[in-house]
C-alpha cells in the first residue's frame, strides 16, 4: 500500500534530518509562507479597511480579485522566473498576489458587516474617524478579518507547493522528483505533509477566530439590524474560501 | 439657546429634507420635535450635533455658529440617545456609558465610577454593570442609553426616539423617569418623537411639523391641545376625532367612590375625575401629576 509506505517514510526519523530533510523542507515551505502572508496582510488590510469603512472602491477591488484568481499560477511563476530569476522574490510574488484577494475580502467584508446604527451612534458620540475603526469596527469585524486571514495562509501554503517545480525546495520537491522518478511514494508523502500542515495550520487559526470573537456579541444575529451585509459577508467569505489546497495543487 | 435661522437641508440624492427652517429652542427646557414619519424631524436634530451639516442657513448654539465648532468636539459636548440604543455591543454596560469621558481624558477608574452613579441616576441596578448590551432588557438598554448621554454632564441632550421600540409600559417608566430627570438636572432636551401623547406629556414647547420641516405650529401642548392651527394638527392629536373632548359621563359610575367616568366624545371612558361632595376637583398640575395630561393613553391607570 502506497499510502502506508508514504506514512512510513514520514515517520521514520531519519527522513527528516537527512536524505529528504523533511525537517529543511518544512522551514523552507512555512519560512516563505509567513513571508508572503505578512506582506499580503501589510497591504490588504488597510485596503480593505478603507473599502469596508467608506463603502467606496468595492467595486475595483472585486474586479482585481477576479483577475487575479484567473492568473495561472505555474504560467506567471515562470515568467517572473525568467525575468527576475530563481530565487524567493518571484515565488514571494506569486504567492502573494494570490493571498491578496480572500485577505481583502475578509477585512471589507468584515468591516462592513458592522451595524450601521452602532457605527452612527459611535459617530454621534463624537469618536474620530480613526477610534471608529479601531475601537468598534475592527473588534467587532474581527472574526471575518481572521477568517481572510484563514483563506489566505491555506492558499498560500498550498501554492507553495508549485514554486519546488522550480527547485526552490518545500514539500512540492516530493511531488515533482516523484513523479519525475515515478516514485510515488515519495509523492503520496509529500502531498500528505502538505495536507497535513494545511490542516494544522487552519485549525491553529480556527482557534484564533474563536479567541478574537468579540464578547458579548451573540455569535449570530447580533447584529439582525443589518441583514444584508452580514449575508454579503457570508458570501465573501465562502468564495474566499473555495478550496485553496485544490486550487495550488492544479494550477 | 439652540437657534435654527433659515435651515435648508438638501440631500445629494436632491431631497429636500428641511425647507427654510427657523426655531428658537430655549435652554433647559425639554423641545419635543412631532410630526409624521419623514417630515425631517431626526434631520434637524442631527444638525445640531453636525451629524447632518445644513445646505444653507445656520444653526447657533448660544450664539456660536455650529458649522465653526470641530464635528468631533462639538459631539462630544452633547448627549445622544437613539432609538435602538446604539450601544456597542462589544463592551460591558459601564464601559458603554463611560466611552465619551475616557476619550476625553478622564482616567479609566474615575470615569467608571461615574457610570456607576449614572446608572443610579437612570434607575438601573449596579448589578448589570458588568453585562453586555445583549444580556438586558430594551428598556434597560434605553436607560444604559440615557446614561451615556449624560456621561459627560452635557449641556444639551438630543433624544431621537428614544423609547418608541420598547413597550408602552416600559416607554410610560421611561418618560416619567425623563421629566424627573430634567426636574433635577434641567438641561436643554431636545426631543424627537412621532407620538402627540409623548409630546404633550414631555414638552415644555412642541413643534407640530409637516414633510420638509415645515411648521405647522409650535406652543405650549395646552395651547396646542385648545386651539390646533390647521385640520392637520387636529387631526394629528386626534381632535377632529373627539378624542381630545372630554365630559363626565353621566351614566357610566364607578361602583364605589366618589369619583365620575370621564369618557371622550365617542362615549369611550378614558379617565376618572374626583368629585369629592359632588364637587368636580379643580386641580394645577404639580410636576408629579403631570401625567394627568396622558391619561387618554392611561385610562383605568388613574
Ligand atoms: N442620508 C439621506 N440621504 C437622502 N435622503 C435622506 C437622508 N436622510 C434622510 N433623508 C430624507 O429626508 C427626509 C426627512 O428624513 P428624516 O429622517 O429627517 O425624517 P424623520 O422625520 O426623522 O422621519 P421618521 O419619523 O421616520 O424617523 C425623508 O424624506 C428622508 O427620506
Ligand atoms: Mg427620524
Amino acid at each position: 500500500m502506497i499510502l502506508l509506505q508514504a506514512l512510513a517514510f514520514i515517520l521514520d526519523g531519519q527522513n527528516w534530518v537527512s536524505g529528504p530533510r523533511i525537517l529543511y523542507q518544512l522551514g523552507v515551505t512555512l519560512s516563505i509562507s509567513a513571508i508572503s502572508v505578512l506582506i499580503v496582510v501589510v497591504i490588504a488590510t488597510p485596503i480593505g479597511i478603507a473599502i469596508g469603512h467608506t463603502g467606496r472602491g468595492r467595486g475595483v477591488a472585486i474586479l482585481l480579485s477576479n483577475v487575479t484568481r484567473a492568473l495561472p499560477t505555474l504560467g506567471l511563476l515562470s515568467i517572473l522566473i525568467v525575468l527576475i530569476g530563481v530565487n524567493a522574490t518571484p515565488v514571494a510574488i506569486v504567492l502573494v498576489l494570490l493571498g491578496i484577494p480572500p485577505m481583502l475580502a475578509g477585512v471589507y467584508a468584515g468591516i462592513e458587516s458592522v451595524n450601521r446604527s452602532t457605527i452612527d451612534a459611535a459617530r454621534a458620540m463624537g469618536m474620530t474617524e480613526g477610534q471608529i475603526i479601531g475601537r468598534v469596527e475592527i473588534p467587532l469585524a474581527a472574526p471575518l478579518i481572521v477568517g481572510g486571514l484563514r483563506a489566505t495562509t491555506l492558499q498560500i501554503v498550498a501554492t507553495t507547493t508549485v514554486a519546488s517545480a522550480f527547485a526552490f525546495g518545500g514539500f512540492g520537491l516530493y511531488l515533482i522528483k516523484g513523479l519525475n522518478t515515478a516514485d510515488y511514494v515519495q509523492m503520496a508523502a509529500g502531498a500528505i505533509l502538505v495536507t497535513a500542515l494545511c490542516l494544522l495550520i487552519d485549525g491553529l487559526l480556527a482557534v484564533v477566530q474563536r479567541l478574537v470573537a468579540p464578547r458579548g456579541v451573540p455569535r449570530d444575529g447580533a447584529d439582525s439590524a443589518s441583514p444584508k451585509p452580514r449575508a454579503r459577508a457570508s458570501r465573501s467569505r465562502a468564495t474566499a474560501t473555495v478550496s485553496p489546497l485544490q486550487e495550488g495543487m492544479q494550477s | 439657546m439652540i437657534e435654527f435661522r433659515d435651515v435648508t437641508k438638501r440631500f445629494p440624492d436632491g431631497t429636500l429634507a428641511v425647507d427654510d427652517f427657523s426655531l428658537v429652542i430655549p435652554s433647559r427646557q425639554i423641545t419635543v420635535l412631532v410630526g409624521s414619519s419623514g417630515s425631517g424631524k431626526t434631520t434637524l436634530m442631527r444638525m445640531i450635533n453636525r451629524m447632518v451639516d445644513a445646505t444653507s442657513g445656520a444653526v447657533e448654539i448660544d450664539g456660536v455658529n455650529v458649522s465653526t465648532i470641530e464635528p468631533v468636539k462639538l459631539r462630544r459636548s452633547i448627549g445622544y440617545v437613539m432609538q435602538n440604543s446604539g450601544l456597542l455591543p462589544h463592551r460591558r454596560v459601564v464601559d458603554n456609558i463611560a466611552t465619551v469621558p475616557i476619550l476625553n481624558g478622564t482616567p479609566k477608574a474615575q470615569a467608571r465610577e461615574r457610570a456607576l452613579q449614572l446608572m443610579d441616576t437612570v434607575g438601573l441596578d449596579r448589578s448589570l454593570a458588568e453585562r453586555y448590551p445583549a444580556q438586558l432588557s430594551g428598556g434597560q438598554q434605553q436607560r444604559v442609553g440615557v446614561a451615556r448621554g449624560l456621561a459627560m454632564d452635557p449641556n444639551i441632550l438630543l433624544m431621537d426616539e428614544p423609547f418608541s421600540a420598547v413597550d408602552p409600559i416600559v416607554r410610560d417608566e421611561l418618560q416619567q423617569e425623563v421629566l424627573r430627570l430634567q426636574a433635577e438636572l434641567a438641561r436643554t432636551i431636545v426631543f424627537v418623537s412621532h407620538d402627540i401623547d409623548e409630546a404633550f406629556l414631555l414638552g415644555d414647547q412642541v413643534v407640530v411639523l409637516e414633510r420638509g420641516g415645515h411648521i405647522v405650529q409650535k406652543g405650549a401642548p395646552v395651547d396646542i391641545l385648545a386651539n390646533p392651527a390647521t385640520e392637520f394638527v387636529a387631526t394629528f392629536i386626534g381632535a377632529d376625532r373627539g378624542r381630545r373632548r372630554l365630559v363626565v359621563s353621566d351614566t357610566a359610575r364607578p361602583e364605589s367612590g366618589d369619583d365620575r367616568v370621564l369618557v371622550d366624545s365617542g362615549g369611550y371612558p378614558v379617565g376618572l375625575i374626583s368629585a369629592r361632595d359632588g364637587q368636580l376637583a379643580i386641580g394645577s398640575p404639580t410636576p408629579k401629576s403631570r401625567s394627568v395630561s396622558n391619561k387618554t393613553d392611561q385610562a383605568g391607570d388613574a
